[in-house]
This record gives structure tokens, sequence and C-alpha cells, in this order.
């Protein structure tokens, strides 16, 4: 390695929630990067002041794996990442520098306040198999073991954790600003985790073998600093969700609606349906929108958190992407979830993608190439079941999977070989200097249910008008 | 050879060659060959097991969790994890439930590998031993029988000045009782007392007490005799439970004693093992670690079963091989080499029917067709279907035969 090269650093830098707070940080201590704004659309970063200092934005949740496997010299992100990472892989090369004491919160395991769990002690009763929801899947197994749940199933989500009790799960672990916060929320805190705010963190190897402390001093600094602006802003505050109805005893179906940018076409569906729903529009939009049919009852959840939902019985129908689906199957190859209508909207591709560089125009001969180098190739997707399947599909002999959450196509080519992403209109790959090799799915949105038909004979029939109801919206259209 | 030397083997594995194979080989077959001397029948449980089988409250600790390798199966959408088998004696009382109930006592071994994380890789992940479980009985004389049946065991593996201490996880429970901790703070200090961090224990008892004088002494004094225990049982204020522990332990130690049977008692020898109700016991050897038992009678209730006293032990296969002698691993024979120097139908035919009348006779007959097998076996040389020539170098030996039969002769005449 040259000496140049040993010299460069660079950094993993946090986008969304905490990005304003960490760019007046790095402003303040003379450590500020161009275009590190709230809504920026770059990805790399040049310092301003230190032509020797690069950085990159990611997910939040990207930024401890990425400085651990050494891709990244620092990192800024918040513990709670940082912890779920080191729970399951204790040996990861990656160490905390520094407090930077904001972003604080914390991480609660918490029941419903409709719910029958007041405390810890009724964890402990009877012979549960207590469901809980997490972004932390990690943090959630950890707790369960110390707290001595005899049985447990985690249900890992990639958000809404707090919607889902008490009638889709028993428990979710999740962070939090504060206790009020949670509360609003409709649950209540069984046992606090962990406090979780903003660190500094470093990769081991890159502590041992490079300068990072020119770097760190900068930091440091501004720990030492008297007035220290950016502990002042604040992130925004989530939105009280706490629209929990007690129910009659009538059966229901249970519907997960999708959030995020499929919600607005999934409305469009209901109201072709003549379906007429309160809180699923753009402006009022709530974790529990109110059909006037009284049997279905609805949550809005994540599309890519569905087919597991869907799978469990926690819900009956539910309006995701093939996509989503795919992925679950190719997990889960006997999972019972299936598809019943194609609703048409929210089409996309789901492509293997290389940069344009690539000496290979499709999946073989990125193959050939690849068996040439004999290097392990990294695998960065949304989809990490789909991607797997795919590779091992294809025959790929050595690849190591990079779980993201959005933004992969930043990850090409300094962090990862190949991408497996979604794709509309295939602009914004190009924009990126990126290629397709090969198309693995044409997705679009989709009602899915289970096929083991769970529950009454009354749940069955309904669940049939339901589907016949959403198959003549979308044959009218 | 390829260029690439590094190894494609999965850190913390361990790939046993053949003379490790024969070493392990020596062990299990003295393993089996005495436990069913002693009654005992041979059971395999599945390498796969549910992990909620584990995770029951007082089953492992979540220390040894933490290092169980676990995952969702292909139909794992439930969340429901599986485990590689963490432990021998959990999978065992489950089989025990589901299939044996309805014996009074089941006398049940097994050798098996177990899986745990270790951080470094320099040690193995997967670890081989023979297990024994005696299920229905309360009896000090199951302790007795377990510890005896152990100790003969090895014996018979050649092992010699094998240490036995003893301890009793019902005297650390009583003890644990008289802190009237709340359950979260006792799960706590036990989990810290099982990971063999004594000191929390002597920290948590209130200064000057009769309890901590009581663990003061069992804690710094190690005793040789079952008068130790009585000596202890004799101290005032003790609570019913603890008395009754106490008592047990005596009874067994003093059966011991009337056996000829030597030991250490030592309570802090108890490890990791929370599911422990009564007995533990470990054997060693000039400081290596060779095998431990004890006795768990609340185990099989607690993953779902009818409360049913039982105890049991385990030998570790790995340490026994590094100790045992050279000569006793070569138990086997060596074998005859029949080299065919003629490339003919009618040669092939005739070394592989010589070799398929050696193997009747109870030899071991390698087929060498490449003349690359070397060294001081007896070789046969097939010329053709009546010519062949025998070398003994051991014998210093070198005869003809005619056929077939007087080949075999030959090599199987007195030595």
């Amino acid at each position: 390695m040259s000496t140049k090269k040993n010299d460069m650093i660079k950094l993993a830098l946090p986008k969304g929630r905490l990005l304003p707070a960490t760019a007046r940080l790095l402003a303040e201590t003379g450590l500020e990067f161009g275009d590190y704004t709230p809504g920026t659309r770059a990805y790399r970063l040049k310092s301003a002041r230190l032509p020797s200092v690069s950085a990159k934005i990611f997910q939040e949740k990207d930024i401890p794996v990425q400085v651990a496997v050494g891709n990244y010299d620092l990192g800024i992100c918040s513990l709670d990442w940082i912890e779920e990472l080191l729970t399951r892989y204790p040996t990861s090369a990656m160490l905390k520098v520094a407090d930077l004491e904001y972003g604080k919160g914390d991480l609660y395991l918490a029941a419903s306040r409709y719910g029958n769990i007041a405390g810890l002690k009724d964890l402990s009763a009877g012979s549960n198999s207590w469901r809980i929801v997490t972004e932390y899947p990690n943090l959630a197994e950890f707790a369960a073991l110390s707290l001595r749940l005899r049985r447990f199933r985690v249900f890992p989500v990639w958000g809404a954790a707090e919607a889902y009790p008490p009638e889709n799960a028993d428990l979710a672990l999740l962070w939090t600003k504060s206790k009020a916060e949670l509360q609003a929320q409709g649950l209540v805190p069984l046992k606090a985790l962990m406090p979780s705010h903003v660190f500094l963190i470093a990769n081991r190897d890159s502590w041992r073998t490079k300068n990072v402390g020119r770097i760190i001093s900068y930091f440091s600094r501004a720990l030492e600093m008297k007035d220290k602006p950016w502990l002042k802003i604040r992130a925004k505050s989530v939105k009280s969700s706490d629209g929990f109805r007690p129910d009659s005893d009538e059966e229901k179906i249970w519907l997960a609606l999708p959030d995020g940018h499929q919600q607005p076409p999934a409305a469009d569906v209901l109201i072709r349906a003549g379906l007429k729903v309160d809180g699923y529009s753009e402006n009022g939009l709530s974790r529990r929108p109110v059909f006037k049919e009284s049997w279905i009852k609805a949550k809005v959840i994540r599309p890519q958190d569905m087919p597991l939902q869907v799978a469990n019985g926690n819900f009956d129908l539910a309006i995701t992407g093939k996509d989503w689906l795919l992925d679950h199957i190719s997990r889960f190859p006997a999972s019972p979830v299936r598809e019943l209508v194609d609703l048409g909207f929210g089409k996309v591709r789901v492509v293997a993608v290389v940069t344009q560089e690539f000496p290979a125009d499709n999946i073989n001969q990125f193959k050939q190439v690849q068996d040439g180098r004999a290097s392990t190739i990294r695998v960065a997707s949304e989809y990490i079941n789909i991607a797997d399947k795919y590779l091992r599909d294809n025959h790929v002999g050595r690849y190591r999977l990079i779980p993201t959450w959005g933004a992969s196509e930043a990850f090409l080519p300094e962090d990862a070989d190949l991408l497996i992403e979604n794709t509309q209109t295939g602009k914004t790959l190009a924009q990126h200097e990126l290629k397709i090799l090969d198309t693995i799915l044409e997705s679009t949105a989709c009602l899915v249910g289970n096929s083991n038909s769970l529950g009454s004979s009354f749940k069955r029939e309904k669940i049939a008008s339901l589907v016949e109801i959403f198959r003549r919206a979308v044959e009218d259209n | 050879m390829t260029r690439n030397t590094i190894s494609q083997k999965c850190k913390g594995a361990r790939d046993l060659l053949p003379e490790d194979t024969q070493a392990f080989r020596f062990i299990e077959d003295a393993f089996r060959k005495s436990c069913l001397s002693w009654g005992y029948k041979e059971v395999r449980t599945p390498t796969l097991e549910y992990m909620h089988l584990f995770t029951a409250a007082g089953t492992l600790t979540p220390n040894m969790l933490s290092k169980v390798y676990s995952f969702l199966d292909w139909d794992g959408w439930s969340g429901e994890r599986v485990v590689l088998r963490p432990d021998g004696t959990i999978p065992v009382a489950r089989l025990y439930i589901e299939n044996l109930r309805q014996n009074e006592v089941a006398r049940l071994f097994y050798v098996t590998n177990v899986f745990a994380f270790e951080e470094t890789g320099a040690e193995n992940r997967e670890r081989w031993q023979c297990g024994v479980e005696l299920i229905g009985s309360n009896k000090p004389a199951s302790d007795i029988e377990l510890v005896s049946m152990a100790i003969a065991t090895l014996r018979q593996l050649g092992i010699k000045d094998i240490q036995v201490q003893l301890s009793h996880a019902g005297v650390l429970n009583a003890l644990l009782d008289e802190l009237k901790l709340n359950s979260d703070e006792e799960v706590r200090l036990l989990d810290k007392i099982l990971d063999g961090n004594w000191q929390a224990f002597t920290e948590a008892l209130p200064k000057g007490s009769e309890l901590s004088r009581l663990v003061s002494l069992l804690l710094d004094f190690t005793g040789k005799t079952s008068g130790f225990l009585e000596n202890l049982k004799a101290m005032p204020q003790l609570s019913a439970n603890l008395k009754a522990a106490l008592s047990n332990f005596a009874e067994i130690a003093g059966l011991l004693d009337s056996l000829n049977c030597r030991y250490r008692i030592d309570i802090t020898s108890t490890r990791g093992f929370e599911y422990y109700t009564g007995l533990c016991f470990q054997l060693s050897t000039h400081g290596h670690k060779i095998g431990s038992g004890g006795r768990y009678d609340n185990l099989i209730p607690l993953i779902g079963g009818p409360k049913t006293p039982a105890c049991g032990f385990a030998l570790y296969i790995e340490p026994l091989a590094d100790l045992i002698q050279p000569e006793t691993r070569k138990a086997t024979g060596s074998e005859i080499i029949i080299r065919c120097e003629a490339s003919t139908a009618a040669a092939l035919k005739t070394s592989f029917k010589l070799a398929g009348a050696l193997r009747q006779a109870g030899l071991a007959a390698v087929l060498d067709f490449d003349s690359r097998q070397q060294g001081q076996c007896q070789t046969v040389i097939v010329q053709d279907a009546a010519s062949f020539i025998i070398i003994d170098p051991s014998r210093n030996l070198k005869k003809e035969a005619s056929s077939i039969a007087e080949a075999v002769k030959t090599v199987g005449g007195p030595a």
C-alpha cells in the first residue's frame, strides 16, 4: 500500500435524523463537508479543508458494519446500532472512540397499554411464546435471554414497531427519545435496555496502523467547547400514533396497509374498490386507519415486513410488493404466503447492477471475471434473500452479502462489487454510472394472504369477499 | 498441491486425521463397552433442536446461551429458532420425556458432539463427549453409581491419577435462598457464580453474620472426607433446606468413603450448568479436566416432563485423546498388501479374489496397483492365477505359493 493511500482517511456519516446535528458539529470544528446538508443528493463528500479526508453518507444502520469491515476508518452513528452489531458479533473490528453526546434517547422493551402485560412479571407467567417486534433483532434476542423468557419469537421489522402491540405482537423493542414519547404512542415501558446517543467509532486496524488521531482531535476540540450548538438541534418528534380503539367481540379481518411512497397509490386502490377509510391519506396518516366496514381492522406498516407478518397470521391480508414477497419466499420456501391479486401499481424491476467500467455485460461474464480474480465478491442489497438465492442459482462461488437499508447505489464501486437493487426507469442507476447486468424480477404491488386458511368460516368468507372486491377494482381500471 | 495454502476449514473447526480418529474410536469403544456392562442403553439425538428447549429457565446460563449457534430454519418464518446442540443432557431429557417416560428408571448413554462459539477460534467450537444419564432415581446410590462408573471407564482407558472434586448445587441454592434476594437479583448472582465468580457471592453476604461465617468455611477449606460436611451440618442456625442439602452431600460422601473412593470437596467447582440441583462432580488428571457430572432433578419438569429425578455425567473426548498412550492407540493389526504386477484382467481378478479370501480369514487386505505402498507390511505379489510370492519383512521371510488357499495359509501362518 502506498503511503499516500494510507494517509487518506475515510469517514462514514449518517443521513436522516442525525444529519443536521452532525453537520453542525462538523462545521463548528472546522471539519465541514460541502454537500453534507439535509436533502442532499450527493453521497461522496470531500472535506472543505483537508484534501486527505473524504466521507460517504450512509443510512445510520449501515455505519457500524461499514466501519467494522474496514471500508471506513471512522464513523458517526448512535450506540443502539453499534450494540446491535456487537451483541451478535462481539469480535467485530470496531471500537468506540468518543461519546458525542447528541441524539439522546433510550432503547425500551415495551408493551401496549391496552394489552394484558403490565410489567416484567407478567412475562414469566404462563407458557406463552412472546412475539417481539423490533428493528434490533440481536438486542431483542439478548434481552429475551437475559430476562429468562421461556419462549419467545423475534420478528425483525424495518420500522413502525410501535404500531404492532397489542393485537399483532406482544412486545416491541424500540428506540425512543423519551418515556413520554413512548407513552404517547400507547405503550408502557417494561424495561429500559440502554441509553443511546451518538458515538464516534473507529475501525480497529485503522486505529492501530493509521494516523486517525488528527481527525479525532477535531472532535475532541468540539467536546471541549463551552458552547455546543449541535446539542440544541432536536430531531423531529414522531407523531403520536395512539389510535387504539377497544374491540367488540366480533371477528375481524386484519389488513396491513403500506406507508411511504406506496401509500398514495394504495389509498387510490381502496377508493376504487369502494372501501371507505379514515386516517389513510397523506395529510392524515394514522398507524390505525378506520374502515367503515367494522369487520376490517387495518394498520399501516412497512411493506417489507408484511409477508412475514401474514405468514405468522398476525395479519390476514396485506398490500405489499412482489419484490418483498419473493424476498420472503427465497428465505422461507415453505411459507404459506401467496399473491392473491396483482394490484398493478408500484412497478419496479429488481436488477443486478455493476459499475459501467466493469468488464462484463451479463451475470455469466461477471462470474467469469470474478472467478479469475479469486476474491470474495461483496454484494450489497436491501433484498438480502433474493440476492442470496440469485447468487446460489447462478453458481457464484465466494460472495459476502452486505445488507443495506436503502441508498444502495452509493455502495458501488468502493464498498461493494455487485448490487441487487430495484429501479423504476434505470435513470438513477445511469446517473451513478452504473449498468444493469440482469433483471431478476418485474415487481408490482399485490395483495397477499395466507394459504393455510386460518380461523373460522366467517373469516374465510370475509377474506374471499375482500379479495373479490380488490380483484374487481383492478379489473375495472 | 495448489498454490493457495490458506485453509478453507471453518474457524474453530477440527479435522480428525486417521490417527486422531483411531484415538477417538478407542475411547468410544471402551466407553460403550463399559456402559453396556453397567446395563445402559445407547441413544442418539438430532444435531438440530429448537432453541426454546434450552431457554427454559434453569437450563443453560445466559453466558452459555450467548455462545449457542442459533438460526432460523428454512421454514422458520414463525421466528422459532433452531440451534446446533449446545449440550448433551437436555436433548436426552427431551428424548426421555417423549419416548421413554413409561420406564421407571432409564439408563442411557451416547457419544455426541456439542457446539459452542469460542471467540478466538483457537479452541474447538465443536467438541465431543461420552455422556451417561440415569433417569428416574433420586437415591444417593445413583450418584455413587455414576461417579464409580466414570472412574471405572477412565481406568479402562489407562488414565492414571484421576482426581474427583465434589460440590453440591443444592447447598449452593440453599445458601442463595438465605440471602433473600428478589428473583432478578438471585438469577444474576447465580449467573456470576456459575461463570466462576465466587467473589460476587461473598460480597453479597451480610458482614459478620452466621451465614458469612458458614460460607467462608465452605469456600476457604476443601475437605477430603465426609467428616468435613458433618462438621458443617452441626453448625448453628442452619435453614431446613441447607441442612437437607448438607445431609444429602454428607451421605453421598460417606458412601464414597466406604467404597474407598478418594475425592476432594470444593464447593466452588460447580460451573456453567444451571440445571444441577444436587451432587456435582468434576474429574481431572494432572490439571486436565476430563469429565464432569451431577444431579438435575428439576430439568425434566422444566422442559415439560413429569417430576423426575435424574443425574448424569460426560467424559470429554478431546483431552482424553491427548492423554492416551501411543501403544494403547495402536489397537488394530496391520494390513496385508496385495501387489498386482501384471495388468491383465486375469491377474486383476486373482488379486481381488485373494483379497476377498484374506478378508474372510479376518485380515485387512489393501490392493496396490501402483506399487506405491511401502513399509514393513506383509506383501503378496500376484504374478498370475497360480503364482504368488509372500514377503514378510518382520520375519525376514520370502515364500512362494501356487494357489489362493496356500497364499492365505502362508500369510495367516504362525508368526
